[in-house]
């Protein structure tokens, strides 16, 4: 085949990350800092330590996933008894009560989207770490799916936020936001900047020296 | 090709300066920027750009992603979509969200009110996240947008329009309104058992702006803003 496979590297242009003008790089660009001419924003060719940044993130997540999912989120205060609830037990509630959809939407935003989102951060990683040739339209695909959805996980961080404005009728009725509010959303801003300091272009970097497969 | 190809950024100790743009460096630098190519932003595949017939999209051949997409009146749709968003935005912040009624007893809450709620609570940080999801980045978002969008309909380029795209650009994950739309259609379900629901005059414009603003994002076209702005003065 040719020498190169198409890419706007391999052609020496840069494509601005903000907004999309190809630029032509000088010679050793990569030691200098650049910016658009059109937008301002800095010129690289590759999102900068991508893997370095996107790992340090998932691990974060990963550990702060703990305490989200052990720690109460909610607790419920009526006419003197308190109730503690995590994410799993609000799921089950609502599983108890025949409210399946609700249970479904809640399981799926809190705890199946994160796991989804740090296993296939995670996996792709380490396929990009191993310059891995396989796959590489559905790994992009995939990527794609993590950036897109991350944010509905903040569902349960709203649901708290209501039920803490609303039901506030002193001794009938309160409910106050525990320490796993805290600790979710913090999952899932590092998982929604992981997901972004990722560089999908990696995943094709390896397509000029690897074997072409497909 | 090093010079006029594009400006250096010095940076001096932490701070990154930038050389002031000439007034109309889209005509100067025509020759070393690359309208006509496209780089696959997810896969950095090299295309020419192509024009499409109205309504299409252009894909990358590789991996699928939407490069670009042929949109009618894209800044007209953009601008009106935007305008209603944000008169609808501002009616779903100040009306009560929803009300509950406990035998005598009504409570109403507004947005604000959960977010001092939280704030008082002691739980800080994720009272500024909900500030910033639903309040801070949807206005400043459509903001933006009509801070661009309504000097380019009269053909006029806003003061650091590059500024205000790239903050456009930046902000639109965080703007999370409709994720919060379905917190507050989860907690009706979860407060129904509990007591009487009032959905408030609030949900109704949330429902409306979520709308618009969601509309407004989909039909805005950046890179046919960013040709506009390359004929304006």
């Amino acid at each position: 085949m040719m020498g190169h496979t198409g890419t706007a590297l391999d052609a020496a242009l840069v494509a601005c990350g903000a907004c999309e003008l190809v630029s032509r790089a000088p010679p050793g660009y990569s030691d200098h800092r650049l910016a658009c001419s059109r937008c301002g924003a800095p010129l690289r060719a590759r999102k900068r330590d991508s893997v370095t940044r996107t790992w340090a993130l998932v691990i974060a997540a990963i550990v702060l996933y703990f305490p989200a999912n052990l720690l109460p989120i909610t607790r419920i205060e009526t006419l003197g008894s308190v109730e503690e609830n995590t994410i799993l037990s609000g799921v089950i509630y609502f599983i108890q009560n025949g409210d399946w959809p609700v249970a479904l939407v809640i399981f799926v935003a809190s705890i199946f989207v994160p796991l989804l989102k740090l296993s296939i951060l995670i996996a792709l990683l380490i396929s990009v770490q191993r310059k891995s040739g396989r796959w590489r339209k559905e790994r992009t695909v995939l990527y794609r799916v993590t950036e897109k959805i991350g944010r509905w996980s903040m569902v349960d961080v709203f649901v708290v936020t209501v039920l803490v404005a609303l039901v506030d009728v002193g001794a009938l009725a309160n409910v106050d936001a525990g320490p796993a509010a805290a600790y979710f959303s913090a999952v899932v801003v590092l998982t929604m900047f992981a997901a972004a300091s990722f560089d999908s272009r990696l995943i094709w970097d390896s397509y000029a020296d690897g074997e072409r497969n497909r | 090709m090093t010079k006029g190809t594009m400006r250096r950024v010095c940076r001096i100790g932490r701070t990154k300066v930038l050389g002031h743009p000439p007034t109309c460096y889209h005509r100067s630098m025509a020759a070393i920027s690359h309208n006509a190519l496209i780089a696959c932003p997810e896969c950095d595949l090299l295309q020419r750009f192509r024009a499409i017939p109205i309504a299409g999209v252009a894909r990358c051949p590789r991996c699928d992603f939407i490069l670009y997409r042929e949109i009618p009146n894209s800044i007209d749709h953009a601008l009106a979509f935007a305008l209603a968003g944000l008169v609808l935005f501002a009616v779903g912040c100040v009306f009560p969200l929803l009300g509950l009624r406990f035998g005598s007893n009504l409570v109403e809450a507004t947005l604000l009110t959960g977010i001092g709620e939280l704030w008082s609570q002691g739980l800080a940080g994720v009272s500024a996240l909900v500030l910033l999801t639903c309040i801070v980045a949807p206005v400043t978002h459509v903001g933006m947008m009509l801070y661009v969008c309504v000097p380019l309909k009269f053909g006029r380029r806003p003061w650091r329009v590059d500024l205000a795209l790239r903050g456009l650009k930046a902000l639109q994950p965080w703007s999370m309104i409709e994720v919060f739309m379905l917190g507050v259609l989860v907690s009706m379900v979860k407060l129904a058992k509990m007591a009487t629901i009032l959905p408030g005059l609030g949900l109704w414009a949330f429902a409306g702006s979520i709308i618009a603003l969601v509309a407004a994002m989909a039909v805005l076209d950046l890179r046919t803003v960013w040709n506009k702005l390359a004929l304006c003065r």
